[in-house]
Parts: structure tokens; sequence; C-alpha cells
């Protein structure tokens, strides 16, 4: 144990850790808990429903999809925010965090509106037999939304970064500019993806607020998991199903916190390397 | 090299397929920035605006919805204090001391942040509702917790946790601890290292956190909307009534969606101001 020299050690762990306590630990033990009390038939018992499965099966598959989506978008988006000037860059840079500003209910509404048979883009769409409102699409879509600024604002700094000798002398040696990127800079930028890809998934497979409206909620067919939790705390008082579902989730998300840490593990180690 | 400078590099005057590439690349990206994020920004206001400013008007004065702004602005002026405290002391933690379970107190501040918030609203019932751990002691001392407002400020704690100590903890980690120490060795307390070292050291990255946290403060859906039972004129926030009225009066529902959007595009302005004009004091930042 080191000697302490500056003061307030007491004080600071203290307040950090009745916050924590309060808000974070305790709710956690309960609902670790509650569903280990139910054991693992009760736990089968009330996520192994076809409800159940259905909006688990939604929340992870359309998640995994958006997250991709995300990455692909999040690239083009950050690559050009970085190597090139253009007008209204600024604004562009600054729009990217709107996804995290704006409320998640406001969010909901607008996409839904925009969609909706009756809205700007649904009733371009919908004469093509393209409809986003109240199906699957506009979940990935809310989900896709939701995502975005967590790749840019991944890439963004490690792009900044990379001052482009590696590109130079790739172009040097005859690589052309499809192999440039696919050899030289993908592997860079390899890490920052996958923590982008990680993040955007944790928050597309907890998404509420942003979901709800768009999805219509019909059963089986677009109810997510979140949506389910509400539902049966609300209206069914089922604190034991929302429970064991809630466990799935908190599961998802821990596994994909630890999948983090090991990319970032990884990528320092990597880094020494080179 | 020079031409393999131009070719690549930022400033130059590239050659014409590479210039075009670029054209079509910022066209694509603006494509998606304007599909993805700029149309529904839109929409909130032409929705909320289609009816004419007169309703518009009415619609953000009734009673129910200036009852959800009182609400939305206390439990932001308790939350997001309780985070600011939350935020130094956890960083002050972190980086001046060395003790066991650290990295884990580290993993635990940022959990929130992949924990779903309906999940979190749910934890909170579990504990603090009625038939929680908790809930026949607090009903015993006649404190209600869920579907009242010290609910809605856990779940909204909850979620933003991590904003302050996550801007703080990189900076002073940063800045190491030699000139706290150097204060202490000239007679200074704790109190005066902190407010006359530490704190005008990380002032703007302070108000950088306080700034998000208050954004997602305000506009927090999910997991508010499972502690807080939604009756209405009383335990809505503006989020809340926002998703009530949605269900009855669209145009009303815009209206006061409005209102948040605005506080957004508020937000991420004094946020670009931040990053602008203290941006290097900000830095550590990722």
């Amino acid at each position: 144990m080191t000697r302490r020299v500056l003061p307030g050690f007491r004080l600071s762990t203290g307040y950090t850790l009745a916050v924590l306590g309060s808000c974070v630990l305790l709710p956690l033990a309960a609902l670790l808990w509650t569903a280990c009390e139910l054991g693992p038939a009760g736990w089968w018992a009330q996520v192994g429903t076809r409800r159940v499965l259905a909006s688990l099966r939604l929340s992870f598959g359309a998640a995994l999809l958006a997250a991709t989506i995300d990455v692909l978008l999040g690239l083009l988006v950050a690559w050009v925010l970085v190597r090139y000037r253009f007008a209204f860059r600024r604004v562009c840079d600054a729009l990217v965090d709107l996804p995290f500003a704006l409320p998640t209910a406001v969010a909901g509404i607008a996409l839904t509106a925009l969609y909706a048979p009756n809205g700007w883009i649904g009733s371009r769409l919908v004469p093509w037999g393209i409809e986003v409102a109240y199906s699957r699409l506009g979940v990935l879509l809310a989900m896709v939304f939701v995502g975005l600024p967590f790749v840019v604002r991944t890439l963004q700094p490690v792009l900044e970064s990379l001052d482009g000798d590696l590109e130079e002398a790739a172009y040097t040696l005859g690589a052309s500019p499809i192999q440039r990127f696919l050899r030289v800079l993908l592997p860079l930028l390899l890490p920052a993806l996958l923590t982008g890809y990680a993040l955007a998934l944790a928050r597309a497979i907890g998404e509420y607020g942003s979901v709800i409206f768009i999805s219509g909620n019909r059963l089986f067919q677009t109810e997510i998991a979140p949506y389910l939790i509400v539902q049966k705390i609300d209206s069914q008082y089922d604190y034991r199903g929302a429970a064991a579902l809630g466990a799935v989730m908190l599961a998802a998300s821990l596994l994909l916190l630890l999948a983090m840490a090991a990319v970032q593990r990884w990528a320092r180690r990597w880094a020494v390397l080179r | 090299m020079a031409v393999v400078a131009a070719t690549i590099s930022i400033g130059g005057r590239p050659t014409w397929p590479i210039s075009l590439a670029r054209t079509v690349l910022v066209l694509c990206a603006l494509l998606v920035l304007g599909w993805l994020l700029v149309l529904p920004l839109l929409a909130i206001f032409a929705e909320a605006l289609r009816p004419g400013v007169a309703f518009y008007l009415d619609a953000i004065r009734q009673p129910d919805t200036l009852a959800a702004v009182r609400l939305t602005l206390t439990v932001a002026a308790i939350a997001v204090p309780l985070n600011l405290l939350f935020g130094l002391a956890a960083a002050w933690a972190m980086t001046h001391f060395e003790f066991r379970g650290k990295a884990l107190l580290g993993a635990l501040i940022d959990l929130p942040f992949s924990v779903s918030p309906v999940v979190a609203g749910m934890m909170l019932i579990l504990v603090y509702g009625k038939y929680g751990w908790l809930g026949s002691w607090l009903e015993a001392h006649g404190v209600q917790v869920i579907f009242a407002l010290p609910g809605l400020v856990l779940a909204t704690v909850f979620v933003t946790l991590p904003f302050v100590a996550r801007e703080l903890i990189p900076l002073m980690q940063a800045q190491g601890s030699e000139q706290e120490e150097a204060a202490l060795t000239l007679g200074a307390n704790g109190w005066q290292i902190f407010f006359r070292v530490t704190l005008p050291r990380v002032r703007w990255a302070l108000l950088y956190g306080v700034l998000l946290c208050n954004a997602r403060a305000m506009g927090e859906f999910g997991a508010v909307y499972v502690v807080s039972g939604h009756l209405r004129g009383l335990t809505n926030t503006l989020p809340l009534q926002v998703d009530q009225l949605y269900e009855e009066n669209f145009a009303a529902a815009f209206a006061v969606a409005s209102l948040l959007a605005l506080l957004t595009l508020v937000t991420l302005g004094i946020k670009r101001l931040l990053e602008w004009r203290h941006g290097g004091e900000l830095k550590g930042r990722h």
C-alpha cells in the first residue's frame, strides 16, 4: 500500500461509493437476486414464451444490423469530416451529436411523423410498397439513428492522429487508393471501428424511447425487449417476468463491456509493438 | 514527395479522379446527415407549427405542460448537482490515490452507459418499490420513492452518472498530482487545494460534463418512464408529457417536443463553443 499524500481519500471514496451503492450496486444486486431466485426452470418459463423470444430476436437482430450500418455510415461521415474541407463542415460536425442530445421520445415521434404513411418520406415510400413506420424497418431505422454518433466520435480522434506517412509510403510503393484504404488504413482503424460497433450495439439493444413510437409494438412482429419489460411492469405488475428478461439484457450489456475492454487491451498491445 | 503529399494530404489540390471521389464522398456524407439527422429535426418544428402560432403558444401554456416543465427543472436541479459532486469525488479518488478495486470502480462508473434505461428503472423498482427490498421499510417511514420525485431523481442520477466523471478523470490523470502536492507542502489544507489548485484547472471540463449531464437529465425517457407511473400533472416530466400527448393531441405533443428540441440545439451550441474556446483545457477527453 503506497502512502496517501493528498487529503480527501475517505471523503471522495465515501461519497462515490454512497452514490454508486444506492443507485447502481443495490439495484444490480436486487435484479440478480430476483433472477437467481427464479432458478433456471423458472427463468426459462418467463423468457421462453413465444412473445418474449420474438422480442429478443428482434432486439438483438435489429441491433446487430443497425450497428453494422452505423459502422459503414459512421466511417464515411468521420472520414469526410476529418479529411476534407467543405462548406458547412463545422455545422455537420456539431450535428453528429444530435442523437446523443435529443431526448429519445422526441426523436421517436419525429421519425414516426416522417415515415408514417402520411409523412414527408413515408408518403413517397408507401406507394413503392416500402413501409418504414410500424414495421421492423422502422425499428432498424431508429436504432441506426441513435447509434451513429458513437461510431463517428470513436473514429474521429483516431483518424485525426494518423499523419498520412504510412499512406504516402504505400503510395510510393505503387498501392492504389483502394489498396491504401483496405490494407493500410483499415487495419489502423480496426480497434476504433470495433469499439464504435460495440457502443452502438449496446445502445441499440437497450434503446426504448426512439423505437417504441415508430415500431407500433405489434404482437410477435415489432415488440422490442425493453418494451416488453415496461409492459410487464406497467400493466401486468409482473416484476419477476420483467427481472428475468432484464437479466438477459443486463448480461448482454456486461458481455459487450468485457468485449470492449478486450479490444482496447489488444489495441494497446498492438500499438506498442508497432 | 511533394506530388504524393498533394494527392493525399488535406490541403493540396488533387488531380481529377481524386477530386471527383472526394466530391462524391462529401455529397454522400451530407446526404446521410441530412436524411438521418436534419430531416427529423425539421419535422419536429414543422409539425409543432403546422396548426399555427396561436395553437402552439396555447399548447405549451397548458397547466399540465407547465407542471411538467416545473418537474423537469426540479429533477434536473437535484440530479445534476448530485452528479457534479459525484464526478468531482470520483475523479479525485481515481486520480490522486492508489487503492484496491480501483479498476472495478472505474468500470462501475461507466456501467450506466451500457445498461438499458428501462432495465435501470426496473432495478430501482426492485429495490425501492412497494414490494422491493426497502419497500416496507420506506413505507413504514412514510417515504414514497417510486411513482414520486425521489424515484425520478434516482433514475436520472443513474442514467447520467458517468457524464461528469468521464470528462474529469482523463483530464486530471493527464495533469497529475504535482501541483496539488506542491500546494500541500506550502501548507494548504484539503479544501484550499481543491478550490484554488484543482478546480481552476478543470473548470471548463467540469462545465462541459455538467452541460451533457443536464441535457440527458432533462430528456431522459426510458428509465423515468418506468419509475414515474406517469400521473399527469404530478409525475410527468416533459418527455413523458410528450408521450402522453402523442396519443391524444398530435400537434400539442410536437409543440412540447419542440421545447426539448430547442434545449438540445442550445446545448449543442454551447458544447461547440466550449470545444472551440477551451478545447485545450478539455484535452484528455476521448
